[in-house]
């Protein structure tokens, strides 16, 4: 017999790449779960009592099905916030799909992880590449600047990237000069940057995550290729920042759902993450992870530690109140975020175009 | 165009190249392959990188005088971790079967890699390596020279020459070549054995060490999985160069480099097969000479 009062325990998966190259992302993600574990956990008014099962991806499909069927297969475990690496997230649907396990992708924006599929199984709050790289493409197209380079890595987020974005850029009226596949793990760019400086691109396209951003950028440096830099949600990370000081200046990017400290809880999630101390920032993707935690639990709180009747209640989420934006499903439980945020990196900050002295006219984007 | 390439590619190869003569200097005095190599020049590249916040935190600016701070640093660090690996990991295990060797030092390599990620401030993230040398570059055409570039290409090529003149030239040299051919003949002729193949480790060390600082400055950025691919490469060159020769390990990094930089330009598709193209041209030369380019002549190891 349980002392009177005591809730029972409800356990849910938190998966995410805790090492390798984007594992920065990853704790960002892993805090952010934690940090609304630990507040519903406060709350006098909870059912339950939340336990958070942290499992490391690696961003690496394999490791990712592994873990993946590790917190399926467990029945203490009745719901997941699941997976920042689209090629991982592609990769373990089945596996949820196959145990009931309902999850909430809270990072991944391969828009097959929910439309490839008709898994009830499998929810995103956030929004896909399709989105994003419409916007860009119509928002660059608006700058005046008419010929691009595009670089993507051959995983299927960088190819997802790269097929979006070409097809959007070439509808907005762009021209694509040159595309180049790169390894995810690639160290040297000198052969395809001094490819692309012979076919002087006023823009490169950059279809991948951070450790490769950072590198690309650092390396047109070095070879003196002078084109602005466009990235993608993937590079939208503190640690861009901080692998490239000064040369970071100008980079642009692109991200669904509006900056989080201009949402109505975004600051009361602010303060709140700094007050637990995380030696790691919440990064880009932190504040969806919040969210796609709170939902697990406010469903659960509502139908009880149930995994089909979780299920159920995540698929009807309609205009939910999150740090992240009012969130509701669509038929295939992507939540649909029409608002996507462009960034560009002023005096070492990720800051909202339409702040920034590049909107004003105060600076200007490198042209050739 | 064709000028900036065969650069580019020569510099790749000068970093391969010391990283590949480690490899075969282990190979050579100990018959051993020490898999942890590219993690030390990953963890070379970290301490200079902690020695240039120290130093910067105690008030030096002078871009020389750090960057002397940096090698003396992890050149000197490495070596001591380099004989500290022999003595622990590999001289006790002299006898055992070559895989054991293999075994340990891989899993050395895992646990250095993981510590710097964990325990490095925000070691997980890329880090930006500190721009010491002049900036600058001379252009010609489509052609850009940078001067830190050059810098770093002399200063690889003279550690590479310093090694060979060290082997050929000196004592500690002869003694390494003597190990080498023959560990027993060379202990009875009064050449300390323990003392040589320490030497041997931290020499090569040292050289990973600086492969990792003159990597750090090339590219402005180091992270903690560098090492990864620069000790497969490294290996890769050493092997199809001739395990045990050091000009072998070099021309099998300027062959390496030239094949992936020829992969980036020349395969349909792009650069996204250049190391696939790489190595497979690397399988089909060691299929073509098993022994490497410069194989060791039979006669000098029996």
């Amino acid at each position: 017999m349980p002392p009177v009062g005591a809730k029972d325990t409800v356990r849910i998966a938190f998966i995410g790449p805790l090492t390798g190259g984007v594992a920065a992302n990853g704790l960002g993600g892993r805090n952010s779960a934690d940090l609304a574990v630990r507040l519903r956990n406060a709350d006098p008014k909870a059912k339950y009592t939340y336990e958070l099962m942290v499992l490391d991806d690696e961003c690496k499909p394999n490791v990712g099905v592994q873990v993946a069927t590790r917190a399926a297969s467990d029945n203490s475990v009745i719901a997941g916030v699941t997976h920042y690496c689209s090629t991982v997230a592609m990769a373990t649907v089945d596996v949820y799909k196959r145990f009931g396990l309902p999850v909430v992708v809270w990072g991944a924006v391969l828009p097959d992880i929910t439309y490839a599929n008709d898994y009830k199984e499998i929810h995103r709050v956030n929004g896909t590449m399709i989105n994003q790289n419409e916007t860009a493409a119509q928002f660059v197209t608006g700058l005046k600047f008419r010929s691009w380079a595009v670089i993507h890595d051959t995983t299927d987020y960088g190819k997802g990237h790269n097929k979006y974005f070409s097809e959007a850029l070439t509808r907005a009226g762009g021209k694509i000069l040159g595309t180049f596949g790169v390894t995810a793990d690639q160290q040297d760019f000198s052969a395809e940057l001094t490819r692309i400086k012979d076919l002087k691109p006023e823009v490169i396209y950059f279809g991948g995550t951070t450790p490769l951003g950072v590198r690309i950028r650092s390396q047109m440096d070095k070879l003196g290729v002078k084109a602005v830099f466009q990235g993608t949600s993937g590079i939208i990370s503190d640690a861009y920042i901080e692998g490239l000081g000064t040369l970071a200046e100008g980079t642009l990017a692109f991200r669904e759902g509006a900056p989080v400290e201009k949402l109505p809880g975004g600051k009361a999630f602010l303060e709140a993450y700094a007050k637990q101390k995380y030696p790691e920032d919440p990064e880009a993707y932190g504040p969806f992870a919040f969210a796609a935690t709170n939902l697990v639990m406010d469903a659960i709180e509502r139908s009880g530690p149930d995994r089909r009747k979780v299920r159920a209640e995540l698929n009807r989420t309609r205009n939910v109140d999150s740090v992240v934006g009012r969130i509701t499903f669509d038929d295939h439980r992507q939540n649909s975020v029409p608002l996507i945020t462009r960034f560009v990196v002023q005096d070492g900050r990720w800051v909202v175009w339409e702040d920034s002295d590049y909107a004003t006219g105060k600076r200007a984007l490198a042209k050739r | 165009m064709l000028a900036q390439h065969l650069f580019n590619g020569l510099m790749l190869g000068v970093i391969y190249a010391l990283v590949a003569t480690g490899f075969t200097l282990f190979f050579g005095v100990m018959d051993v392959i020490k898999f942890s190599h590219g993690d030390v020049v990953m963890l070379g590249a970290f301490t200079a990188l902690a020695t240039y916040a120290a130093a910067s935190g105690a008030g030096i600016t002078h871009p020389a005088l750090l960057l002397a701070f940096m090698l003396a640093a992890a050149l000197g660090v490495m070596a001591l971790l380099g004989a500290l690996m022999a003595r622990v990991l590999v001289l006790p295990l002299r006898g055992a079967p070559a895989i054991n060797v293999l075994l340990i030092t891989l899993m050395a390599g895992t646990a250095i890699r993981e510590s710097v990620r964990l325990f490095y401030p925000q070691g997980s993230n890329p880090k930006p390596f500190p721009r010491l040398l002049p900036e600058g570059a001379f252009e010609a055409g489509g052609f850009t020279l940078r001067y830190d570039s050059l810098i770093l290409l002399g200063l690889g090529l003279a550690a590479i020459a310093a090694t060979g003149l060290l082997l050929e030239r000196t004592r500690l040299g002869l003694a390494i070549r003597a190990v080498a051919q023959d560990p027993e003949t060379a202990a009875v002729m009064g050449i300390p054995f323990r003392a040589t193949v320490l030497a041997t480790f931290a020499l090569g060390s040292a050289l990973a060490a600086l492969a990792g600082v003159v990597n750090g400055l090339y590219y402005s950025e180091v992270n903690f999985g560098v090492g990864l691919l620069l000790g497969a490469i490294g290996f890769s060159s050493a092997v199809v160069g001739g395990l045990g020769s050091v000009w072998g390990a070099v021309l099998g990094a300027m062959v390496f480099a030239a094949l992936q930089t020829a992969g980036a330009l020349v395969v349909p598709g792009g650069s996204a097969y250049r190391d696939v193209f790489a190595f497979g041209a690397v399988i089909a030369l060691m299929t073509w000479r098993p022994a490497g380019l410069l194989a060791e002549r039979s006669a000098e190891r029996v």
